[in-house]
């Protein structure tokens, strides 16, 4: 090879290292020498198949993620998690001291659980439930434990706590809002979740702040500020994460919430960029997988040299990944004065549909039990689309809209 | 699988003959009997239908005594005890019979004797009154008896027929076929008189809208000038019939010329030119004329003025000639032929004829026979309202929702010390205001004759068994009469033994001296009787097969035997509009539609065309009164109120509306057109003027339009306008008022049953749809939605007759669409992109996808998150073995 090629360096070897190494597989495949470094010992994997993987109906291999090999000649550097970042040295540095030179950098660290700092939070048997090794030790402690409690009703507690329900232990989930997944959901959507998670075992405390988490050793229990006692020997914290920016931060990277990133995915250091969990792009903190796929790729345009290549943010949808649950939300689906509801119902079905219309747009949608029209609200949602012509229709689903205007 | 069996229509007067075959389930099949001459096979869209209201939903199956069941026995001897207290306490005047044109000539002939003959009153008329009376006046006027002279032949054989007060294409509709038919081999013109456009209008040579009521004028001028074209030989005439030169003079009098008649009646010279000049031109006119000549209170001079044209031109008694009335009902005739009228004593014989009185006492050997005329219907309610009558036994009818100022009835009704009602049906107003309520039996199960219009006797055969403890009506009259020590007078066996009595009486010491004889059938067996064929009276042993025609030999029935022409002048309608009252109200019916509703009401078919009551009028007066097509308006005369949906029409005249007979209380919120009804009556005939009724129109406020589909009939409807009707197993309720629709939501979902139940609510765009389905079948549907909307339900009803509904149609539910064309997905398999595993596998097999990637390029399934690429290459293998077994 005739030129020296530039370094590319990775940190962070999860799904958005993955989703951008196959961008630039696509993109760029020689332009650079690409080394990921990653802290787990594991080659990219679908994070998003641990709650399946916890309950039991995925197996390991079926979280490998592929889309990476195309960039074949990627050199992988795994379980070894980096400490230092030198920007005038271009230099990484590793927890065993490896020392990783580049020319461009892009930061795709994730995020942390949050591990609040309860009493009792630091006995045995409290867990979270982020990764690999919080999983075969979930999966680990369902041989003994008898009752779990999942702290957090939000999207990742409900389905750590139907994946340890599918193990056959008694699981409760203590949720502090009046009813769960409450960003996502309305409230009428919302008990009706609940009604459908507690047919598969897992039971709803909603309006519970826990106070302590009780035991000597181990975890026993749980009590909430109102009083309540409930038993846990398997206890695990899903009350979110936080942007994973500690060596962004200590680089001297200019930090918020998470690495402040511009629409061009840098970051304060023109040669650091950063995608993901971890980075903050005009004040949003993306928590999902969909927003990382636009961000890898309008990166992956940016590192083959298309300097227009602008990421203008994301809107996002929320689906619960638990085995006959279908659940969608996106958009602004709280009521307010200026919004206009529509809901359709059919409970013995489990179907609950809510629309919310603002100015002939729509503006947010919450679908329960049947999602199929959720990628089409979506895009109505996205686009602005103005919706006055099918409005009367439009709960009904894109298939009846589709008739209408054949009908026509 | 029974046999069929040949009965008749129980529908309008033409009297159909009709061939049911049971199916043993309690349903029958129902086909036109080809061999009857009424029809000849022919049926109308209600014949048809009467298999669909065989039904027993809404029948009276069981005696009650205040709203209690009770044994026969228990019934028969609190009315028998009833009857003698009052007649104890208050005489024979206290008691009173009304009667109906829906009762069999054996059922009507019972009670008539019962009353007039034992019980010793006159105190017995019949919703006759409403329809037929003063074309029975008119005949009685001119012949001396009530005699149609013709036979529906003449219609095929006139060169001009002439259809007045008469929508022939939907009251009679076999015999508009029978005309039309005969039209198309011959020509045939047809003028039609009617101050409404209506269907049998269309292809006829003339129409003349004239204003209401001024139906004498118009034919004073044809008399008058077909004298002045000299086509009245007076010589000829006056060999047979009296007031020829007066009646004449008169016509000239009242109308002189065309131009006079044209205006007084509201048309144009030309037209009223072009009528005389046809009738001027063809001799073999039928006049054919029904309610709108009929319901006046000038019903009997319109009958005459008619009449006087036919005598006067010598056009009557001969083939294809002659004033002909159709009746209503299909045993108007049949009440007429015993007498069950008020003014008639019985078998063609009157009041005031004391030989008639005399006879009848003998062959009744009667302890105690009245002997005068008694109150007509619209009277004997007048009496019932001032307390004089103690004891009201109603047969059959309907007079809350029937009689002018129905609204006073129902008061009368209520303050009447006893109302017995003897009734196949539970749903009927009259019957919730009965205290003891009898159960008859319905059409196909009771069994005797019935008399068309033209004079035709003709079996009604019963099919059925009697359901739950109804019986005939004859029975209980029979038994009642038993009761109170007449049972040697009334010890019937059945029918055939009430129809010899009745032939017999009608040819005691008759001697051609009455029209009405029977005598030909006196004696005949129990066997024959049942295998009687159709026959036209009279029927004697110089006519045993039956008598077309009256009158060719001009031998009329009048004491010496010489017709009557009746010098008539116009009068005014009883109330003419004024100011606050500037619209004209004329009543009828809709095609699909008879009288009350609860017979064709149980067909969805028969429902259809006309599931709410709606008013007509012409869309200039629409314009001035602020009334918008398919509102809602409240019409209010000094009599009373309704509210019905508008509709706009140039087939109605300015000034006039039209609104249909057939809602009441069961069937609608408030549309008994009614109580709007004057009680003003004809002063020869008794007949009331449903036809010409001051009214004014009010938009009423409309905030909402609510739709409610449901299997069960639901009850205790309250909005400030409903209509039920049938659909096919299912009812419709159609609903309208003001307020918000969440309040008409809270209300009109208390009327839903119980299952499990969704809903649609889009509170901004004020709709609201929900549905309750039970046992996996759909059991009620409600839309909620704003007046400007449309709706069409067509697709939602058709789902009552699935027991269960698939999931695809359980998704199009609230939509109220078909989902025909929607596949169904399948459960979600790729959450990001909402893929279903149906359409993956359909994918997978017709694009013939071989991986994953292919997948996402084709469907997007799996580029998302991934997650679901393991089940995306499961499915790939799953469908690719089916592929390869198939």
């Amino acid at each position: 090879m005739a030129l020296e090629r530039e370094r590319l360096l990775l940190i962070g070897a999860g799904m958005a290292a993955n989703r951008l190494l196959g961008e630039l597989a696509d993109r760029c495949p020689d332009r650079y020498d690409v080394t990921v470094l990653g802290a787990e010992p594991h080659r990219p994997y679908n994070r998003i198949l641990l709650s399946p993987l916890l309950g039991g109906e995925k197996h390991v291999d079926d979280l490998v993620l592929t889309e990476s090999d195309a960039l074949s000649d990627a050199r992988f550097h795994l379980g070894d998690a980096v400490v230092q970042l030198d920007r005038d040295q271009r230099v990484a540095v590793t927890e065993s001291g490896a020392r990783f030179s580049y020319d461009r950098l892009v930061l795709c660290t994730g995020s942390n659980p949050i591990r609040p700092n309860l009493p009792g939070s630091d006995l045995a048997g409290v867990h979270t439930f982020r990764d690999r090794a919080d999983t075969d030790a979930l999966i680990d402690a369902t041989t003994t434990a008898r009752h779990a409690v999942v702290i957090g009703g939000g999207l990742l507690g409900l389905e750590a706590a139907c994946g340890l329900a599918r193990r056959g232990i008694k699981v409760a989930v203590v949720h502090l809002m009046n009813w769960i997944m409450e960003r996502q959901l309305d409230p009428a959507a919302g008990a009706l979740l609940r009604a459908s998670l507690e047919t598969r075992g897992v039971d709803v405390i909603t309006g519970g702040d826990t106070e302590a988490i009780l035991g000597d050793e181990r975890a026993t229990g749980l009590r909430l500020k109102d009083g309540r006692e409930l038993p846990a020997d398997l206890v695990v914290f899903a009350i979110g994460v936080r942007p994973n920016v500690t060596l962004a931060k200590s680089a001297g990277l200019t930090v918020g919430r998470g690495i402040i990133v511009d629409d061009g995915l840098t970051t304060s250091d023109p040669a650091i960029l950063a995608i993901g969990e971890c980075v903050e792009h005009r004040g949003a903190v993306y928590g999902l997988v969909a927003p990382l796929w636009e961000q890898a790729a309008v990166t992956a345009a940016v590192l083959a040299g298309d300097d227009d290549s602008r990421y203008g943010g994301s809107w996002v949808s929320t689906s619960l990944k638990v085995t006959g649950v279908e659940l969608f939300s996106a958009g602004d689906i709280q009521a307010a004065p200026d919004v206009e509801e529509i809901v359709f119902e059919d409970r013995e079905a489990g179907i609950y549909r809510k629309l919310v219309v603002r100015n002939g747009r729509l503006a947010g949608a919450v679908l329960l039990g049947d999602a199929r029209d959720g990628a089409w609200y979506l895009d109505l949602i996205r686009s602005a689309a103005n919706i006055e012509s099918f409005r009367n229709d439009l709960i009904f689903g894109r298939d009846f809209i589709a008739m209408a205007e054949a009908a026509e | 699988m029974t046999d069929t069996v040949r009965t008749t229509c129980p529908y309008c007067g033409v009297g159909c003959g009709v061939l049911a075959t049971p199916d043993g389930k309690g349903g029958a099949t129902i086909a036109g009997d080809p061999d009857h001459p009424a029809n000849y096979g022919r049926l109308c869209v209600k014949g048809s239908a009467l298999g669909e209201t065989l039904s027993m939903e809404g029948r009276l199956l069981h005696p009650e005594i205040g709203g209690r069941q009770a044994s026969w026995a228990q019934a028969l001897d609190s009315v028998s005890e009833s009857i003698r207290t009052a007649i104890a306490e208050h005489g024979p005047n206290s008691v009173a019979f009304y009667l109906s044109g829906q009762l069999l000539t054996e059922d009507y002939y019972v009670p008539n004797k019962l009353m007039k003959g034992f019980i010793g009153s006159n105190n017995l008329d019949t919703n006759s009154r409403l329809c037929m009376a003063s074309s029975v006046a008119g005949h009685r006027r001119a012949f001396g008896s009530d005699t149609v002279p013709g036979c529906y032949e003449d219609i095929e054989l006139a060169d001009l027929v002439i259809l007045t007060g008469s929508n022939l294409a939907w009251c009679h509709p076999v015999l508009h076929q029978r005309l039309e038919a005969a039209r198309a081999t011959r020509n045939i013109k047809v003028i039609v008189i009617d101050p409404r456009r209506t269907a049998s209008c269309v292809g006829t040579d003339l129409h003349l809208a004239l204003t209401p009521g001024s139906d004498v004028t118009l034919f004073n001028g044809l008399l008058a000038d077909l004298d002045r074209r000299g086509l009245i030989d007076r010589e000829a005439v006056e060999d047979y019939a009296d007031g020829v030169a007066e009646t004449v003079a008169a016509a000239k009098r009242a109308a002189p010329d065309v131009q006079t008649t044209a205006k007084l009646c509201g048309l144009a010279p030309g037209d009223v030119a072009q009528f005389f000049e046809l009738v001027a031109q063809h001799e073999k006119v039928v006049t054919l004329y029904s309610q709108g000549v009929n319901q006046s209170t000038s019903g009997s001079d319109k009958v005459n003025a008619i009449i006087n044209v036919h005598l006067a031109t010598g056009r009557i008694g001969r083939p294809g000639m002659g004033p002909f009335s159709l009746t209503g009902q299909p045993n108007a005739m049949g009440g007429r032929e015993v007498g069950a009228l008020a003014n008639q004593l019985a078998a063609h014989m009157d009041y005031g004829d004391a030989g008639a009185l005399d006879r009848v006492r003998r062959f009744w050997k009667a302890p105690s026979l009245a002997t005068g005329a008694g109150p007509k219907a619209v009277q004997l309610f007048e009496r019932v309202a001032r307390g004089e009558i103690r004891v009201l036994w109603i047969m059959a009818t309907n007079p809350a929702v029937s009689l002018p100022r129905s609204d006073a009835i129902r008061q009368a009704l209520e303050a009447c010390p006893l109302v017995i009602v003897s009734d196949a049906m539970r749903w009927s107003d009259t019957v919730e205001h009965a205290y003891i309520r009898l159960p008859a039996l319905a059409w196909g199960e009771k069994d005797g004759t019935v008399t068309n219009s033209e004079r035709r006797i003709s079996r009604q055969r019963s099919f059925l068994p009697q359901p739950g403890e109804a019986r005939p009506d004859w029975w209980i009259v029979s038994e009642v009469a038993r009761r109170l020590g007449f049972g040697d007078e009334f010890a019937y066996d059945g029918p055939a033994a009430i129809f010899r009595e009745h032939a017999a009486l009608s040819g005691f010491e008759n001697d051609g001296s009455r029209d009405f004889d029977l005598s030909g059938l006196a004696t005949v067996p129990d066997q024959a009787y049942d295998a009687l064929a159709p026959v036209q009276w009279p029927v004697t042993a110089a006519a045993p097969e039956g008598t077309k025609r009256f009158f060719a030999d001009r031998r009329f029935f009048t004491s010496d035997h010489r017709a009557k022409l009746v010098p008539l002048a116009a009068r005014k309608v009883a109330h003419p509009v004024d100011r606050d009252y500037p619209i004209t109200l004329l009543t009828g019916r809709e095609r699909d539609h008879w009288h009350t509703l609860n017979r064709t009401g149980k067909s969805a078919r028969l429902t259809l065309r006309a599931p709410e009551p709606v008013v007509a009028v012409n869309p200039a007066d629409a314009q001035r009164l602020h009334l918008d097509d398919g509102g809602l308006v409240k019409l209010q005369s000094r009599w009373g109120g309704m509210i019905a949906r508008l509709r706009v029409t140039d087939d109605q005249n300015p000034g006039t509306a039209f609104a249909p007979m057939h809602w009441n209380d069961h069937f609608s919120a408030y549309a008994r057109v009614n109580a709007l009804a004057h009680p003003a009556v004809d002063p020869l005939s008794g007949q009331p003027e449903f036809k010409s009724i001051p009214v004014r129109l009010v938009p009423i406020k409309r905030d909402w339009e609510a739709v409610l589909l449901m299997r069960s009939r639901p009850v205790g409807i309250d909005a400030p306008y409903w209509a039920i009707a049938s659909g096919a197993e299912h009812w419709r309720v159609f609903a309208a008022g003001d307020g918000t629709p969440e309040q008409a939501l809270d209300q009109l979902s208390t009327l839903l049953p119980t299952g499990n139940s969704l809903s649609f609510r889009d509170p901004v765009g004020k709709r609201f749809r929900s549905a309750v389905i039970a046992d996996g079948a759909l059991a009620a549907w409600l839309d909620i939605r704003p007046p400007s909307m449309q709706l069409d339900t067509d697709w939602v009803g058709a789902l009552f007759a699935k027991d269960r509904l698939s999931p695809e149609e359980r998704r199009a539910l609230l939509v109220g669409r078909a989902g025909a064309v929607t596949v169904d997905d399948g459960p979600i398999v790729c959450a990001c992109h909402h893929v279903g595993r149906s359409k993956i596998c359909r994918a997978i097999a017709k694009d013939s996808l071989a991986d994953v990637r292919a997948i996402g390029v084709a469907l997007g399934a799996g580029t998302g998150c991934g997650s679901c690429i393991p089940e995306l290459r499961s499915l790939l293998a799953e469908t690719t073995k089916v592929e390869v077994a198939a």
